[in-house]
Order: structure tokens, then C-alpha cells, then sequence
């Protein structure tokens, strides 16, 4: 009797798993196929701006119904991108904005986030509750005044203009200052009784020792900068200060005529390929950078 | 330096610990100071003039001047057709993208959260938008919808292909547009989204899961019960900073339907305070500053109705 129902009970545990072990499967084919549809709909903007870029102008026009690949791809569209608008100069003129900005910013924030994390003085407390209040305030409502400041000062399609209202940043202050704040005492008295200055223990332990943080924040300062549109489309109107942003919608507008839509689409190619690089080059640090401190949406 | 300070030593100790707490003090604003300047030009005093220049009727950005102070501007903001239609567009975008683009990437992490193999491939894949210019990208989107004399566009191939009519997207009916708009907008925030929630879902403890097979919970109970109480704060934080992100939409806009965005109905009310400001309807920072602070204000208000929801049914 008892053998029995324990020979009943095995039949039926392993009915139970094998019924598991299926549904499992099931499950995770159903995700498998759902993650890849979503992947397939991200990457297909993708696709199609490469595909349309090599298509030729004339080929592309003759479709009506759109083909999914191409049998003759040509470069003539890079050409014409570089040749016909002045592409290049929009990428130079971001490399120099996005660089100076980055670097002008680094400065500033380190020795904000120093003077925070390591000196000591009165009002140091209150000045920081009055930067973090700072981090409350929406670009949209300074931004007005800004315009009319750069404009007042004659920085209107200038560098100075583009580059100044954007070198500090309250947030990777707080970033920074906070990695700074990790950094053991110690150190730093050990430092000073060897007579170093705070200038030279800033440039010679913390810097080195905050490496990490401070390139994750130039990363994602480098992103920003290099996607910026408002601001610079507000104060350059000179299209040999154009950036990427404002020169793809110029292109757009103006450059080869609406109809060329293969060589705008190689525009768009070039405009997007340094960031996707420097995005999988330096994937984890990019993306654990965002997860702690990006907004976007 | 150090040379000084010794030599200040031998006058005697108080005196010198004096001096170098002065010394001290001066330097900790010294290294401030970049920032501080740089906050108080660009930051700080727009933030207290934008408020002046709202009260300030008639202001002329030429010579500088304005006739008196009052709400005026306010009020010319709240009866101009195109703020109103504005308004309109960017509280149907909120109202659509918020909760589709949270729901979607809460579906696509907790499918991440299933897998092991290809996990980091997907998580590659599903963050390049966020490293894109949105408004290179919204070009692409703008070909694959849009409907010209020589093609349908692609979009409208695939709808053809179950049987549907072909609409023009860019050009065509409101709805249209507001669908494309809607469509970049997710398309847009998701990366963002799917990265918080995926991170949120692994630092959720595994203790837990592993209680729930001990009991045979079933796999959406499972999920009802713990995971989503656990991951709770995080979705919260997502949408009120989707809400804030989403009332700023303008780029995704512009990409899709160029600068002028009055002409395709399809402004937003950041988009209506540049216009303002700058541009051919432009030269009225007065008008600018009424708009910005409204926005401001509704933002606000939207902030704190979810602060206070969230306060009731977040788990924390």
C-alpha cells in the first residue's frame, strides 16, 4: 500500500518537473522573442539611416515602395555631405565647443568639490545647501535672462557665448564631492605635515584617486554638449557657429534641397558615429554613470 | 608659504593660528569662486530677473524700456491661441508618453531580469538612443513616416501591408503627428528608463524569490507581491522625472517637424518660449518669462500631487 502510493508519488513529481521544465522553456522563448523585437525596433533607425546613406540619390528617389537593402551602395552622399554643406566645419566647431566646455567645467567643479570636501570655513555649510538648491531650477526659466545677457555683452555667435552658461554643473559638483569626501583624512594630514600645499595634494592624491568619477563625469558632460541644441541654436544664427544639432535642422531646411534625402541621412551617419563609439568603448562606465546621475525623459 | 608661516610662529602660537584660520577661510572661497561666479551670473540672477521681466509690460529689447509693471504678460500668454494649443499638445504628450514609456521598460527589464545569455548584448542595444543627437535621429524617424509625392515611406508600406490607408504622418492629420511625436518620445526616454529599472530589479534581494519558490508562489504573483512593492520607489522617481522631462519635450519636435512649430500645430510650451524669445515671432522676453514661469508652475504642481501619491502607496 505504502510502496504503492510512494511509485504514484515519483510518477507524479516527475510529471510536475517535466510539466516545469517546459513551461520554463516556454517562458523564456516567449521573453527571448519579445526582447528581440524591441531590440530589432531600436536598431532599425539605425539600419535605415546607413541603408539610406548609401543609397544613391537617384535610386532612392525611383523607389516607391522602399527596399530593405541595397545591391549598389556608393560613398557619393559622404562627399556630398562634406562638400555641398559644410559639414565639417559644424564637427569642428562641436569638437572645439564640446572639448572646451568639458574641460573648463572639470576645473571649475574639482575645485568647488575640494573646497567643500576637504577645507574647512564659515559658510561652508549654508554655501552648500544653496548649491544643491540650485540643482531644483529648470534650464527653461534662466535661460531667457542668459539670452539677454550674451546678447547685452555682444557674445552672439561666439565661442564665449556658447561655451560660458554651461561650465558649471551644481550636480557633479555633488558627484564629485562626495568621491572626494571617501578619500581617507589621513592621507591629507600626512600630506600636510609633509608641508604640501592643498593645491599640490588636490592635483597629486585626490585628482588620481578620483579618477574614475572624474571621467564619468566627462563622458557624460561630452554627450551632453555634443547633443546640445537649444542653446546654441538661441545664440548663433552665423552658420560658421553652427554646431552638429543646429546644422543637421540647417541641412534639413536648407542644404541640399528637401528632396536629397540620402546625403541628409549621411549627414545624420557622421553625427551619430563619435558618440556611439565613445559609448562602446567605455560602455559600463557610460551606462552606471546615467543609472546614478543622468536624466533624459 | 610655508617660509611665512613659520616665521609668523615665533611671534607666538595664538597669533599664528589666527592667521592661518584666515588664511584658511579665504582660501576655501577662493577655490569657490569659478563656481560661485559662474552660478550667480548664469544662474542665480536670471533666476530673480526672470520674475522681474514677467511683470514688466511693454518691453522693448531694443532700447530697454518697459511702459509699467503688472500681469499683462500673463495674461496675454494665457489668451494666445498658440500657447493654448501649446499647452494642449504638451499635456497629451505627458499624458501618453509617461505611463506607455514606464510601463514598456518595465516589461522590457523584467524580461532582462529572466535571462542570462545575450543580457548584456540586449542592455547595449536597448541604451544607444541615449547616446544619439535626437535630432539626427528624428530625421530618420521623419523619412520613415512621412509620405511624399515619390513614396509612401516605410511606415506606410508596413500599414499597407495589413491592409490599412496610407497617412501622411508629418503633414497630415493632428492625430497623425501627435501619434509620431509620441512614438520618438518613448523611443527617446526608454533607454533611460530600462537602465533604472533593470538596476533597481537586480539589487532586489534574492532571499526573497527564493522564500517565494519555497512556497510555490507562482511567477506573477511573485512579481506582484515582491517585486514590484521592492522596485516601487524606483518606478516613482521614473515618473516624476518623466513627468518634468516630458513637460520640457521640444527637440523631439522640432526634429520630427522642423523649427516652425506654430505652423504644424505641433508646438510645446518650451517651444512656444523660444519662439518668444527668438526667431521670426520673436524679440519678447517679457511674453518668454510669463510662459517659463506658468510652465514652472505647473511643473511644480505636477511634482507635488505625485509626491503626494507616492507617499501613500509607495512601499518603502
Amino acid at each position: 500500500m505504502i510502496e504503492k502510493s510512494t511509485a504514484e508519488n515519483s510518477i507524479n513529481y516527475e510529471k510536475i518537473e517535466e510539466k516545469a521544465a517546459v513551461r520554463k522553456k516556454t517562458a523564456n522563448i516567449v521573453t527571448y522573442f519579445f526582447l528581440t523585437v524591441w531590440a530589432v525596433i531600436v536598431l532599425f533607425p539605425f539600419y535605415w539611416m546607413v541603408l539610406t546613406s548609401v543609397k544613391s540619390y537617384s535610386a532612392y528617389n525611383s523607389e516607391y515602395t522602399p527596399k530593405f537593402f541595397t545591391l549598389s551602395p556608393t560613398i557619393q552622399n559622404y562627399v556630398d555631405a562634406f562638400t555641398t554643406v559644410p559639414l565639417g566645419k559644424y564637427l569642428i566647431n562641436t569638437v572645439i565647443f564640446t572639448f572646451i566646455t568639458t574641460a573648463a567645467m572639470l576645473i571649475v567643479i574639482t575645485l568647488a568639490a575640494f573646497a567643500f570636501a576637504r577645507l574647512s570655513f564659515r559658510g561652508k555649510n549654508a554655501a552648500f545647501v544653496l548649491f544643491l538648491s540650485l540643482m531644483m531650477i529648470p534650464n527653461e526659466l534662466v535661460i531667457i535672462t542668459n539670452f539677454v545677457t550674451i546678447t547685452d555683452l555682444n557674445m552672439r555667435n561666439s565661442f564665449q557665448g556658447l561655451i560660458l552658461p554651461s561650465i558649471t554643473s551644481v550636480f557633479y559638483i555633488y558627484l564629485l564631492k562626495e568621491n572626494f569626501e571617501q578619500i581617507p583624512d589621513s592621507l591629507y594630514f600626512a600630506a600636510k605635515v609633509d608641508g604640501t600645499s592643498d593645491l599640490k595634494y588636490l592635483m597629486r592624491v585626490m585628482i588620481p584617486i578620483s579618477k574614475p568619477t572624474l571621467i564619468t563625469v566627462a563622458i557624460l558632460k561630452l554627450i551632453e554638449c555634443w547633443n546640445s541644441y537649444v542653446w546654441p541654436r538661441l545664440i548663433t544664427d552665423d552658420e560658421n557657429y553652427y554646431l552638429v544639432s543646429n546644422g543637421i535642422q540647417e541641412i534639413r531646411e536648407n542644404g541640399f534641397g528637401r528632396e536629397n534625402i540620402p546625403a541628409m541621412m549621411a549627414a545624420v551617419v557622421v553625427i551619430s558615429i563619435p558618440l556611439i563609439l565613445l559609448f562602446l568603448i567605455f560602455r559600463n562606465r557610460v551606462m552606471a554613470g546615467v543609472a546614478r546621475g543622468g536624466t533624459k525623459g | 608659504m610655508t617660509h611665512r608661516e613659520s616665521s609668523t610662529d615665533k611671534k607666538g602660537i595664538g597669533d599664528s593660528s589666527l592667521r592661518k584660520k584666515g588664511i584658511g577661510e579665504l582660501k576655501g572661497w577662493l577655490y569657490l569662486l569659478p563656481a560661485i561666479l559662474f552660478l550667480g551670473i548664469f544662474m542665480v540672477y536670471p533666476l530673480i530677473d526672470v520674475f522681474i521681466y514677467s511683470f514688466e509690460e511693454g518691453y522693448n529689447s531694443a532700447s530697454q524700456t518697459y511702459m509699467g509693471t503688472g500681469g499683462y504678460n500673463y495674461s496675454y500668454v494665457l489668451h494666445d491661441p498658440y500657447f493654448l494649443q501649446a499647452v494642449k499638445n504638451t499635456f497629451i504628450l505627458v499624458m501618453i508618453t509617461v505611463p506607455l514609456s514606464t510601463g514598456i521598460a518595465l516589461l522590457i527589464s523584467v524580461g532582462l531580469s529572466f535571462i542570462k545569455p545575450l543580457k548584456n548584448l540586449f542592455q547595449t542595444i536597448y541604451f544607444l538612443p541615449y547616446v544619439t543627437n535626437t535630432l539626427a535621429v528624428g530625421l530618420v524617424f521623419m523619412i520613415l513616416f512621412k509620405k511624399t509625392p515619390y513614396s509612401d515611406g516605410l511606415i506606410n508600406l508596413l500599414i499597407g501591408w495589413f491592409g490599412g490607408n496610407s497617412i501622411d504622418f508629418i503633414d497630415g492629420p493632428y492625430w497623425a503627428k501627435m501619434f509620431v511625436l509620441c512614438v520618438y518620445t518613448i523611443w527617446v526616454v526608454l533607454p533611460f528608463k530600462i537602465l533604472i529599472l533593470t538596476s533597481a530589479l537586480s539589487s532586489v534581494n534574492q532571499d526573497y524569490y527564493n522564500a517565494a519558490r519555497v512556497d510555490g508562489t507562482s511567477r506573477l504573483r511573485t512579481f506582484i507581491r515582491i517585486t514590484l512593492p521592492m522596485i516601487s520607489p524606483m518606478i516613482f522617481y521614473l515618473v516624476i522625472t518623466g513627468f518634468i522631462g516630458a513637460f520640457k519635450a521640444y527637440s523631439d519636435a522640432v526634429a520630427l517637424f522642423g523649427t516652425d512649430l506654430n505652423a504644424a500645430e505641433m508646438n510645446t510650451i518650451v517651444g512656444y518660449i523660444y519662439d518668444m524669445l527668438y526667431g521670426d515671432s520673436g524679440g519678447y522676453p517679457s511674453y518668454a518669462s510669463a510662459a517659463a514661469i506658468i510652465l514652472f508652475a505647473i511643473i511644480l504642481t505636477i511634482t507635488c500631487i505625485n509626491l503626494l501619491v507616492s507617499k501613500r502607496k509607495v512601499h518603502h
